[in-house]
């Protein structure tokens, strides 16, 4: 069978897009870095990869709101194209700032489609925070399966506070088990304590904390007291994004 | 038409910022103030209707889950109970917002927009006096350096400059006497002195013409001690003296202080691993078989100074582009930072005129590094900041980067003929006279006089110039690479054509505004740009590069063959200099240089029984507590190759010796970083501080697990004024510590910097920093998997002393506390300690450290404690067992001696240790211990410290727990 196919999308300001498509090299997939440009162009086209990661950064400096002006830029330039890969049955994860540029873009949660339901806002300390987390998964998201304990994670952001709309929303989300990971000790002040939150088809996934800075085992903050391990919380992730190309597409 | 758009939070929801502004306003001791609201203001104009202002606002200026938007110019009434200020930048100041959000309405498929600024409104609420809210404005909302606060309906300059008609300047210098030459160097801010300046008349007297004002700055900028390095190439008349017992007077003359000290290490050792020193921007030295990685630190002192923000920001910038620019390009994967500030609890009346409170430094300077280091994506690994009163007219910013690149991109050579390319951001009237400007003292006037010299950096367009520039440099498109640092496109140019000459048409250089002079263009200093040299066949496929990606490249020149540097602006002759002339014409300095033993108070025995309060205040103190506040704004793992990081232990808090990245996700090879440096040695004698700071730097690369094998140091000077003969004497002392340690422990140093003219002047007084030191170590690592963390793992374990304890209390945090200095600072005895490094990293190679701790300020005690709380564990420690001739408990337990580790060991490995260590003196302190207690026995057998850790953690991270 021939190797899955992830795009790592890239922009101004992207810069967790080295790391992200080397965590899918080692799950098994193959790679390419792409610039927006190259898709706005036409140059290079969606199509031909099964999975979209929009990986960790500050695009566009964040100017505006945090992965605001990469939403916009996908809403206007690349509407159509990520329509048709998300109802294709393909997959998507948003990391960080991607994630930001998911909700924003109105893709995520995707409750009512394009609609904008939720935000990301300034963290409580109104400051940048890099610290690592324990995360409690709680889904049937697909980039989460088989994911039962909590696992650990960096979380590195200033805008990283997930807002819902309202409590319609929220209950949503909760109905649909659309929320994927949720801090065991808040960072940030986001809404019950999201971390990381899905589509209504669990296959599109975005997370504030960084899967891909978790693959190695020498990443861990403690692996020095606790013991070496050969892969790090976050590559499952990866692993069952790979996997479930290799099985279903 | 003109829009002004307000985004501002919606009734109710929490606004992290304004808060974080109302804690800032308590600092200033103003209370009263209630609740602050920061909203955005951006002002548009151009070709577009009121819907399309509408359509801005709302699908992409506002969040409107968060925030609500109202166009227009509606005044606001100012209450008494709440105050409106709106800050915009000062006109000529780069926004780094505009250009990305007219990408975005671009995006929108709005085109009209022809202007667009933003500007930042502030509600202030609750009972303030107007001089407060006055002092709120000045000393938190804005820098009148890079800012305004809007006065009614202010007339925005569209351009900063309005139209430039172009003007021949030449400068009157054959007709000039003495006194006319040195007013000419002092209202042209070129910092020329005398000499200087006749050997400049000279040169143009032979010509039979005036210079023109370019020429004049072209000289005055490759003549600067920024660029030049004047004063460690000069020759220098040295005379040292110890007065008292044991007298002596020794006197020498030095030709090349730099030569004859810190280079003279490296040519000495001709270590076959270093690869590039002392040439390029940064040093290289190789990693494995397919790359080499380098590094440099930097200064960015006097910027920082005046606007701590962007002047820490277009710190970091600048070493960036120092790695981007050394060889053919390397990769950034790491930074470093090193801070000295005054004293964050300084009065406010303490402040010198004219300078901003040294807390406002220190959090501008964090959030500057913060905003600029994380949206490049480097990781800010490693770093320390430092305090002393005597920083608070002048803070120390030191910015280093780590960069890796392939073997084969290590070198660079212009080509004749070859073109000119500046590559990234556009050029502006931002950071006029920076080179000369930051090689002269600061006076109160500096924020005015040299305002120009501070900038704003814009990091993404940094980051985009990286993307493709390693994109290109992959493709072998150009022969040499310079970033365009202190003194612009003069410097780069001037630089990269010394060998060959350079033709370049200023008018094609692309500007951020109309109205530059042809001089300011050549000068400026505008961030984020880089000079290439490329070969006429590769310019297409070099262009098309930077044209995907959205990145600026414009041919501006080309390099010739006849050592000229010939400037047109329009097709006129504005500059043309001779290279010779232009880089060897430079008269060298002779200067005097004195350096008289200082004789301090001893602080003395005091028979304690109890150090537990002295612990406690040390662990409390600024230097030694906690920096977690900072170390977690930087993004410290991005690029994920993080294998130590700062902070280290069972709860990811203590304080790690080194930090250590692993840049192959395939390999375990690593590379190891750590900084050594401590001001309060060089108050008793600068040797033994740049013997400690060498010694500290490499402790902690042993401490994580390293060796000396493959370990490089770079030299970092600050100074003040080296005119004066003391100031000179103790960087001449300095030096030599630095020779004789570095070379004596077989350490090559492999690049360096100077920051001289480190003084603040008020009243027509000079203050001095402190003479500072920075040593910074590189490592590379073979296994990552065998580095060792500081914090205690396991209950019961032995805890060892490594190193020898002496009676050196002399600038120790003991006496800090104790408010003296004294006079026995701690030496190095690089014989001894040779055998202590290379021993302990074996020890740690075989896996028989459980942990390891460098001793630096506070001694045996303070690294006890911080192993303990770091780890959870508690420790009984018997000072009875620790190797000092010094039978004090004082000494034992604070004294700052160099080369010695704690170090955790397990029962059984208790024999294969101390058989390692044969020949090094140990000492068996204690056990690390299940219970919370932190327990150290005296010399008498009784308790002398009795603490729990939590007591101790608590007084290490309450100071900075902002």
């Amino acid at each position: 069978m021939k190797k899955p196919r992830a795009i790592v999308l890239r922009t101004a300001g992207t810069n967790c897009d080295n790391e992200t498509a080397s965590a899918f090299k080692i799950a098994g997939s193959v790679s390419e870095l792409v610039h927006i440009n190259e898709l706005v162009r036409g140059e290079k086209f969606l199509k031909d990869f099964q999975i979209l990661a929009i990986p960790g950064g500050f695009t566009y400096g964040d100017d505006i709101a945090s992965g605001k002006i990469l939403a916009n830029e996908i809403k206007y330039k690349l509407n159509e194209d990520l329509k048709n890969f998300i109802n294709s049955g393909k997959l998507v994860i948003g990391i960080c700032n991607g994630f930001q540029v998911l909700v924003k873009a109105g893709i995520l949660p995707g409750i009512n489609k394009g609609a904008i339901e939720s935000t990301l806002s300034f963290n409580d300390s109104g400051s940048f925070i890099d610290k690592w987390v324990e995360l409690e998964p709680c889904t049937r998201c697909v980039w989460t399966k088989g994911l039962k304990e909590t696992i650990y994670l960096p979380i590195a952001h200033g805008e990283g506070k997930f807002i819902p709309k309202d409590s319609d929303v929220l209950n949503q989300l909760k109905k649909n088990k659309q929320i994927v990971f949720k801090y065991v000790d808040n960072p940030n002040g986001s809404i019950d304590n999201i971390a990381g939150i899905c589509d209504t088809t669990g296959r599109v996934l975005g997370l504030m904390p960084h899967p891909e800075r978790h693959i190695l085992g020498t990443q861990h903050p403690r692996w020095t007291r606790e013991g070496l391990k050969e892969r790090g919380d976050g590559f499952a992730i990866f692993k069952n994004g790979v996997d479930y190309v290799k099985e279903k597409l | 038409m003109e829009f002004k758009i307000e985004i501002r939070n919606r009734y109710g929801v929490f606004d992290p910022l304004g808060n974080g502004i109302k804690k800032n306003i308590k600092d200033l001791g103003i209370s009263g103030v209630k609740k602050v609201n920061v909203s955005q203001v951006f002002i548009i104009s151009g070709d577009i209707s009121e819907s399309d202002a509408k359509r801005i606002a709302e699908e992409l200026l506002a969040d409107f889950i968060t925030e609500e938007y109202i166009i227009g110019h509606k005044p606001q009434a100012a209450s008494r109970k709440q105050r409106i200020v709106e800050i915009a930048y000062n006109p000529g100041v780069m926004d780094p917002v505009e250009e990305s959000a007219r990408k975005a309405i671009r995006d929108m498929g709005i085109y009209g927009v022809k202007f667009l600024r933003t500007e930042r409104k502030y509600y202030i609420e609750g009972k303030i006096t107007e001089n407060d809210f006055k002092n709120i404005c000045e000393k938190l909302l804005y820098n009148k350096v890079i800012q305004h606060a809007v006065k009614g309906e202010e007339l925005r300059v569209k351009d900063a400059g309005g139209g430039y008609k172009f003007k021949l300047i030449t400068v009157d210098m054959l007709g000039a006497d003495d006194k006319k030459l040195m007013k000419i160097s002092k209202s042209g801010q070129l910092f020329l002195n005398l000499k200087e300046m006749q050997e400049i008349k000279k040169y143009f007297k032979k010509l039979g013409r005036n210079p023109t004002d370019c020429e004049l700055e072209t000289i005055a900028q490759t003549w600067s001690e920024h660029c030049g390095h004047k004063t460690f190439r000069g020759v220098i008349d040295y005379e040292e003296r110890v007065e008292g017992e044991g007298s002596r007077v020794k006197k020498s003359r030095i030709d090349n202080l730099l030569k004859s000290t810190v280079m003279k290490v490296t040519n000495e050792l001709k270590k076959p691993w270093c690869v590039s020193v002392f040439k390029d921007n940064a040093g290289i030295i190789r990693f494995d078989d397919e790359d080499n990685i380098c590094f440099k630190v930097e200064t960015h002192n006097h910027p920082s100074a005046l606007e701590p923000y962007g002047g820490a920001g277009t710190g970091i910038g600048g070493v960036i582009r120092d790695i981007l620019g050394v060889g053919l390009g390397a990769k950034p994967i790491m930074n470093t930072d090193i801070f000295c500030f005054g004293l964050p609890d300084t009065a406010h009346k303490n402040v010198p005129k004219g300078m901003l409170h040294p807390k406002r430094i220190m959090k501008g300077v964090v959030s500057g590094v913060r905003d600029y280091g994380n949206r490049m994506g480097i990781p800010t690994a490693n770093g320390a900041v430092l305090f002393d009163e005597r920083y608070t007219g002048n803070p120390l910013v030191y910015c280093g980067t780590v960069g890796i690149m392939p073997k084969d991109k290590s070198f660079k050579a212009s080509q004749f003929g070859d073109l000119i390319v500046a590559v990234g951001g556009r050029t502006g009237r931002d950071g006029i006279h920076g080179a000369t400007f930051s090689s002269g003292e600061l006076t109160h006037e500096s924020e005015t006089v040299s305002g120009g010299a501070v900038q704003i950096g814009n990091p993404i367009t940094e980051k985009k110039l990286t993307d493709t520039l390693l994109k290109a440099r992959d493709r072998n498109l150009y022969t040499a690479i310079t970033d365009c640092g202190a003194g612009g496109f003069s410097s780069a140019v001037g630089e990269m054509a010394q060998e060959l000459g350079a033709e370049v048409d200023l008018e094609k250089a692309p500007l951020k505004y109309k109205g530059l002079s042809y001089t300011e263009i050549w000068i400026s200093e505008a961030q984020e740009r880089m000079v290439l040299s490329v070969p006429r066949e590769n310019l297409k496929e070099l262009m098309d590069i930077f044209k995907k990606e959205d990145v600026e490249a414009v041919v501006i020149g080309c390099f010739t063959s006849n050592k000229r540097l010939k400037l047109r602006y329009n097709g006129n002759v504005v500059c043309d200099l001779d290279m010779g002339f232009l880089h060897d014409g430079i008269p060298r300095f002779e200067r005097k240089a004195v350096w008289v033993k200082p004789a301090h108070k001893e602080c003395g025995p005091k028979n304690k029984k109890d150090f537990t309060q002295d612990l406690l205040k040390i662990l409390s103190s600024w230097n030694v507590c906690s920096k977690e506040w900072v170390i977690r704004q930087y993004d410290h793992e991005v690029q994920g190759q993080s294998v130590l990081k700062p902070l280290v232990g069972i709860k990811n808090d203590g304080p790690g010796d080194a930090s250590i990245i692993r840049p192959k996700f395939d390999s375990r090879k690593g590379i190891i970083v750590s900084n050594g440096i401590n001001p309060r040695f060089g108050f008793i004698d600068p040797y033994w501080m740049a013997a400690s700071c060498i010694d500290e730097a490499l402790r902690q690369v042993i401490a994580v697990g390293g060796s000396l094998k493959k370990t490089a140091l770079l030299d970092n000077f600050c100074w003040g004024n080296t005119d004066k003969p003391d100031r000179l004497g103790s960087l001449v002392r300095a030096s030599f510590g630095c020779y004789d340690i570095a070379s004596s422990y077989g350490v090559p140093f492999i690049s360096g910097k100077d920051s001289l003219n480190n003084e603040y002047s008020v009243h027509g007084e000079s203050v001095s920093i402190p003479g500072t030191l920075l040593i910074s170590a590189i490592s590379v690592m073979d296994d990552v998997t065998k580095a060792v963390t500081m914090d205690f793992k396991e209950k019961g374990n032995l805890i060892y002393i490594i190193g020898q304890t002496k009676d050196e209390m002399g600038g120790s945090h003991y006496n800090l506390i104790n408010n003296s200095i004294g006079n026995n600072a701690p030496m190095v005895d690089p014989r001894s300690g040779l055998k202590i490094f290379n021993r302990t990293s074996e020890a740690a190679e075989l896996g028989l450290l459980r942990a390891c701790h460098d001793l630096s300020e506070g001694g045996i005690t303070a690294a006890l404690a911080e192993m303990a709380f770091s780890g959870g564990f508690g420790a009984e420690i018997r000072l009875k067992a620790a190797p000092c001739e010094a039978k004090r408990d004082e000494v034992i337990l604070f004294s700052e001696s160099n080369t010695r580790f704690i170090a955790e060991v397990r029962k059984e490995d208790k024999k294969r240790f101390e058989s390692l260590m044969k020949g090094v003196t140990i000492g068996l302190l204690g056990e690390v211990s299940e219970k919370k207690d932190f327990r150290v026995y005296g010399l008498q057998g009784k308790k002398v410290i009795d603490v729990s850790i939590d007591k101790l953690k608590e007084a290490w991270q309450k100071p900075l727990r902002w």
